[in-house]
């Protein structure tokens, strides 16, 4: 009984060790490590996410766009009917008005934020420095019952309503494998200006070498993905805004 | 890899945990682990809001501005006042000061906590804090941990890391850490600059708005006891400093001698040579405003009208115009406006009572902004007119209950706002509207006839007691008074009434005695003796105030303050006072017990704040204690099981030690599952008492002076002093965690059958934009669960099936460690919906299944977890069960047809998809295939919309958006399927059996004849799903 008990310390030792003095870099290297590398992170260039949107008996199935240049384009499909929810293609964003099902063009503001900080995939946090963000350690917290690291990501300002505001977002990483399962992020535009919105992370899955989050949870409305396609075959015409309505 | 080795390592350690001998290893789960997404509710209400106690406006931005509140923490505004939201939810709420950092007010606030307006109510702060990203997070700043009150942070603008902290410090005792406080390197370190003695505390520090050396600093000689207050003495003084705080002068040329209260002071912004104060002296005529305009080096008496001597303690704020020096506001009971540099006065418009605090718009000095009892009002027109922000639910609950309606009511009386009584749950979320007033004054109890709908209520002191007999409209006052030979009746301002659990007429309250009526307050009887220590001593409230009388009411001691009937025997009845006393009767009050002397660990004359007397033994009671009045913070409860013969602490050394008690409620199921009220938050332990929990899932560690538990719902309902009413959704669950539960990787908690409520009223949101809303309890059926260890990796899924396997639905599953809950709304999957050019809405409709078990079937990895629920019909159902069946069945046989539509509009397209690339090929056939897609095109045409939008252009509706509208209203419908409904089943399922014959015969004859020219050119026929593939979900 003796022996186990001190395998057991030394085993708790060695499980800790690596968990004390946290710095915000490393919990990120750790994140990237354990999720596929942050080489293979760097190498891709795109995903095509396919999953379905869960509303209490309606499953709708919805397709997310992401490139490494910042392109975006989220559609779903209600009744047979594609929609396109949102589009950007580096210069317009654009949703599809649900009235006349035709698609207009976001103001500049909205447009302008976008821009500003469109280096966020795969990872906001992949390469920050470079993209000019910070990021901070904050301490641990319990989130969904379990002990996170907090760390807080600041991206460039933008304007909203004509003043300048910051880009703030809280990133809680599970401290038993580093990866996020919450994001808390300080809204900065409409009624609900300054507080914040959650999203969940879980049901990480490996796809082609690389962990995702399968189970996301955004302020309350879950997203299932099904599918992750890497490195899509998309033209930039695809996100493009359609001049002819 | 890493994540290698730690798994390698996790599998290890699991083994050695698995080894016998270890098994009795004990999991204790504190907080956020323990409870995990069970969630509390606020529910308001709004409508009267609560005490302010500081605003702050943005130096620059007029959009931001921020509320301290007297006891619901720090809000913010972002609009220009026309909605705020709470940013300082995970710490105290007593707010004495907030203050943004001039060289950086968008990021840098600071909060100093604890409420500096000292009325006989008041909450106590926890220290500083600081935030340097905008109220995102905030952080203690060291050094102020016994601080209690903080009244004023002062940045220098110039260099940010020069502060000045004042603090008012103890209002029930004596205390080192009063005084002004600076640090010079951004509150790193901190010195004492400022001291005068333990009972002379800062009232206010200001500083030069031109020059950041010159500082002015108000002392005030203050003390509050259970039965008393204070304010003045030689102590209470104005001081100035021109060496940034190195040396104080006292600028009195002027004022009177002797003895001086509490000084308001404030310099004006635009004029830095012009200060006022407000003096509290010994000469009446002498007090109120007094100007200086040489900066403090002489001053002249301006005004001594009630509005500027009006309750100093409780007034003492003066806020001058940024642009101009002659335009003065100086809170008070309604609030004073002076346009002439402080000569005359007028009142401010309508807004509630009791103004502590303005703020002006940084460029429109029309625009102001007031701090009250009742929330934050905003004015347009230079105070005339003034309108209340309708979205802080700051109400100060003194006490509260429950009924046992559907959804139930709370009822409770607060802070000076009334008392008033509302629903639980309301549609569309709990209103202002859904709110009733029930009485006048400041409101305590609020207690609910057991059977009639009659309610009782009170003022302060029981000055009145009202019995409101709610369905006639009539009120009468019913509260006891003295009879011949009866001494001077002793009310405390909280004055404690009970209603019998066992007589429902019977209705008791309390003064020094205990009063007990059999015909609802008609009638009264005295069945005690005097039950306090009637200590003399402590009953002269006279000249209770200092150097300004303020009897209110509020100081009356040694009167009963709790009364605790045993629910298990009428006899049983349970006395606690304001001064310490527990006494127990067990024959109705013939003989009276005084078992004080048996509380081991509680200080003599320690204030009972209540006792709950235990449905679980009539012996058995709990009592909890509050020292704070006598200076005493810690946390007391006591349980006893022998009618109070011996007691025993059940307080937990996890209680912050702060955190004195006001309130305790029993599970009525389990007797080791306890919630205590705190002055910090609610607590709730699993073991009766051996470890508590802090319960912060959307609930702020805000006073909790009052615990109810509705015993249908098993719901926690708490009335918080400064929140509102906070309610957690039934509590069942924490009965049945034990080692065993908590040792499980994941376990089911037992749920009654859920009744599939049929309400289906209206909610209108009118007003929502701007005004709060109070969260509803949902009516879905609640899956809870527990999961060890929180779901991160691999696939996690959670589905309803019916008995047989069959899949109803899935559901997202919440993944926390502790409890999760999930709703299903008794909902299956709607219908898939035949494609057309707009959106078909009664395709949105899913419908209820029947009532019966159904299987909550969670998958994790490889492991599959089981647990049955029940669903059971509304027994307020406006069917028979026949005609529910026959809703049922009609249901069913429209989602086949929808359907089916679906389908056959499906191979309509996928047919004419083929010849429209045939004709596109300009293949030989194209003919054919063009007479094909326009026979399909005319009978698509008559089944789906293909024209026009989703909304006022949209086409004329067809087959599939009238069978949806059908098939919609008969799915939702909670009545019989009536008449009309069934007319028009008829009329679609004629008009539907028609189209398919149509379908067919261009099948057999246009499309036959393309599939065959197809076919004799070697081209594929179009590729057709079968129904079934068709229509599987996910």
């Amino acid at each position: 009984m003796k022996t186990l008990k001190n395998l057991f310390v030394a085993l708790t030792l060695l499980a800790v060790a690596p968990m004390t003095a946290q710095t915000a870099d490393e919990i990120l290297s750790n994140y990237f490590e354990n999720t596929g590398g942050e080489a293979a992170w760097n190498a891709l260039e795109g995903t095509k996410m396919l999953g379905a949107i869960n509303a209490q008996g309606m499953e709708i199935p919805i397709e997310i766009y992401s490139t490494k240049d910042g392109k975006q384009l989220v559609k779903i499909n209600m009744q047979g009917q594609e929609m396109t929810m949102m589009s950007f293609d580096g210069e317009t964003m654009w949703t599809t008005n649900f009235m006349t099902m035709l698609p207009e063009k976001s103001d500049t503001e909205t447009t302008e934020m976008m821009k500003t900080n469109n280096q966020d995939f795969p990872s906001p946090f992949l390469n920050y420095k470079e993209k000019g963000y910070t990021v901070e350690y904050l301490g641990k917290e319990t989130k969904e019952g379990t002990e996170t690291f907090k760390i807080k990501l600041t991206q460039k300002p933008v304007m909203v309503d004509g003043k300048e505001e910051p880009t703030v977002s809280f990133y809680y990483f599970e401290t038993e494998n580093y990866v996020p399962i919450i994001v808390e992020t300080t809204m900065n535009s409409g009624p609900a200006k300054g507080q914040m919105s959650t999203s969940g992370f879980s049901d990480y899955q490996e796809s082609e070498g690389l962990y995702f989050p399968f189970s996301i949870d955004q302020g309350g409305q879950p997203i299932n993905v099904k599918e992750i396609v890497l490195n899509p075959d998309v033209d930039k015409a695809f996100f493009a805004f359609p001049e002819e309505k | 890899m890493y994540l290698m080795k730690r798994i390698l390592l996790s599998l290890l350690v699991t083994l050695i945990f698995s080894l016998p001998g270890n098994a009795q290893e004990e999991i204790s789960l504190k907080g956020k682990e323990l409870f995990g997404d069970m969630r509390a509710r606020q529910i308001g209400p709004a409508l009267m809001s609560g005490r302010i106690n500081d605003l702050e406006s943005h130096p620059t931005n007029p959009r931001i501005l921020y509320a301290g509140t007297a006891g619901g923490g720090v809000w913010k505004s972002n609009d220009g006042g026309a909605t705020f939201a709470p940013i300082f939810d995970k710490h105290v709420q007593s707010i004495g000061v907030v203050t943004l950092d001039p060289t950086n007010p968008d990021q840098n606030i600071w909060v100093g906590t604890g409420e500096t307006w000292t009325r006989n109510s008041v909450s106590i702060g926890d220290g500083l804090f600081r935030s340097t990203d905008g109220g995102a997070n905030f952080k203690e700043v060291p050094g102020f941990e016994n601080s209690e009150r903080i009244t004023s942070v002062v940045i220098n603008p110039e260099n940010n890391q020069e502060i000045y902290v004042g603090v008012l410090g103890a209002l029930w005792g004596d205390s080192q850490d009063r005084g002004v406080y600076k640090t010079t390197d951004g509150g790193a370190s901190w010195s004492k600059i400022l001291y005068i003695g333990p009972s002379t505390g800062v009232s206010d520090v200001i500083m030069d708005p031109t020059n950041p050396n010159i500082l002015y600093a108000s002392m005030w000689q203050f003390r509050r006891s259970g039965w008393g207050f204070n304010s003045g003495g030689m102590n209470s003084a104005l001081y100035k400093s021109t060496n940034a705080g190195a040396s104080w002068d006292k600028i009195h040329s002027g004022f009177p001698e002797g003895k001086l209260g509490r000084i308001a002071i404030a310099v004006a912004p635009s004029d830095a040579s012009i200060l006022y104060a407000v003096l509290e002296t010994e000469e009446k005529s002498k007090n109120g405003l007094w100007k200086s305009t040489n900066a403090g080096g002489s001053w002249e008496h301006l005004n001594n009208d009630f509005g500027l001597v009006v309750r100093p303690f409780y007034f003492s704020r003066i806020v001058i115009d940024p642009k101009n020096p002659e335009v003065v506001l100086k809170g008070g009971l309604n609030g004073s406006l002076s346009r002439d540099g402080g000569k005359t006065f007028k009142s401010l418009g309508n807004m509630h009572s009791d103004i502590h605090d303005f703020a002006f718009h940084v460029n429109d000095s029309d625009v102001i902004f007031s701090g009250t009892d009742g929330g934050v009002y905003r004015s347009w027109n230079g105070g005339t007119t003034f309108e209340i922000v309708e979205n802080l639910p700051l109400s100060q609950f003194y006490h509260i209950s429950v009924d046992d309606k559907e959804p139930y009511n709370v009822y409770g009386g607060l802070q000076d706002n009334g008392s008033w009584y509302g629903p639980s749950s309301s549609p569309g979320g709990v209103n202002a509207r859904d709110w009733n007033s029930v009485g006048y004054g400041d409101g305590f109890r609020v207690l609910k006839h057991p059977t009639k709908n009659i309610v009782y209520s009170e003022m302060q002191g029981a000055e009145n007691v009202w019995r409101y007999d709610i369905d006639r409209n009539r009120t009468k006052t019913v509260q006891p008074l003295p009879k011949k030979g009866d001494p001077e009746l002793r009310f405390n301002w909280n004055a404690p009434m009970a209603v019998s659990q066992h007589q429902p007429d019977r209705f008791y309250m309390a003064s020094q005695f205990l009063h007990v009526s059999e015909d609802m307050g008609d009638t009264w009887n005295i069945i005690s003796p005097d039950l306090t220590t009637n200590d003399k001593t402590k009953q002269d409230q006279s000249k209770s105030g200092g150097l300004s009388v303020d009897n209110s009411g509020a100081e009356n001691h040694t009167t009963i303050f709790t009364i605790a009937e045993s629910p298990l025997d009428q006899n049983v009845l349970w006395i606690g006072t304001d001064d310490g006393n527990v006494q127990v009767t067990t024959d109705a009050g013939k003989s009276w017990s005084n078992v004080t002397a048996n509380l081991t660990g509680i200080p003599a004359n320690t204030w009972v704040y209540h006792i709950e007397a235990s449905v679980h033994s009539k012996a058995t009671a709990y009592a909890v204690f509050d020292g704070h009045t006598m200076g005493d913070m810690k946390p007391y409860a006591m349980k006893t099981t022998d009618y109070g013969k011996t007691w025993s602490s059940i307080i937990s050394k996890d209680i912050q030690e702060n955190a004195f008690v006001r309130n305790i409620q029993e599970d009525y199921v389990n007797e080791d599952l306890l919630f205590l009220g705190t002055e910090m938050g609610l607590y709730v332990t699993i073991n009766g008492g051996k470890g508590w929990s802090q319960f912060t899932n959307n609930m702020p560690p805000v006073a909790v002076h009052f615990i109810d538990m509705q015993k249908r719902t098993n719901d926690i309902v708490m009335g918080t002093h400064g929140r509102g009413v906070i309610i957690i959704d039934d509590i069942s669950p924490l009965r049945e965690l034990s080692q065993e539960v908590l040792a499980k990787k994941t376990h089911f908690f037992k749920t009654q059958p859920f009744t599939m409520l049929e309400e289906s009223g209206f909610a209108g949101s009118f007003g929502a934009e701007t005004q709060f809303v109070g969260q509803n309890k949902s009516t879905a059926a609640r899956i809870i669960y527990y999961l060890k260890k929180r779901h991160t990796f691999g696939k996690m899924t959670l589905e309803i099936q019916d008995m047989k396997g069959n899949k109803i639905i899935s559901l997202s599953p919440g993944k926390s460690k502790g409890i999760n809950i999930v709703n299903w709304g008794f909902n299956t999957n709607n219908p898939k919906m035949a494609a057309a050019k707009t959106l078909s809405f009664g395709g949105f409709t899913s419908p209820r299944v029947p009532q019966g078990q159904y299987k909550v079937v969670l998958k994790k990895g490889k492991q599959t977890y089981e647990h049955i629920i029940e669903t059971k019909y509304d027994s307020n159902s406006l069917t028979t069960l026949t005609e529910r069946k026959e809703q049922e069945a009609l249901t069913q046989t429209m989602f086949a047809m929808v359907e089916d539509l679906a389908y056959l509009v499906y191979e309509i397209n996928q047919i004419q998809s083929k010849a429209k690339q045939v004709i596109a090929s300009g293949a030989k056939k194209s003919k054919q295939a063009q007479k094909t897609w326009d026979a399909l095109e005319a009978l698509r045409t008559d089944l789906v919309v293909t024209t026009g939008d989703n909304y006022v252009a949209s086409a004329e509706p067809e087959l599939r958006e009238r069978m949806g509208e059908l098939y919609s209203n008969i799915a939702t419908s909670y009545d019989r399927v009536g008449g009309s409904l069934k007319n028009n089943f008829d009329l679609i399922s004629e008009e539907f059996t028609t189209e398919k014959v149509r379908f067919q015969k261009i099948m057999d004859k246009q499309v036959s004849t393309f599939y065959k020219a197809l076919e004799k050119n070697d081209l594929e026929l179009p590729v057709i799903k079968t129904k079934e593939v068709f229509l599987a979900k996910d």
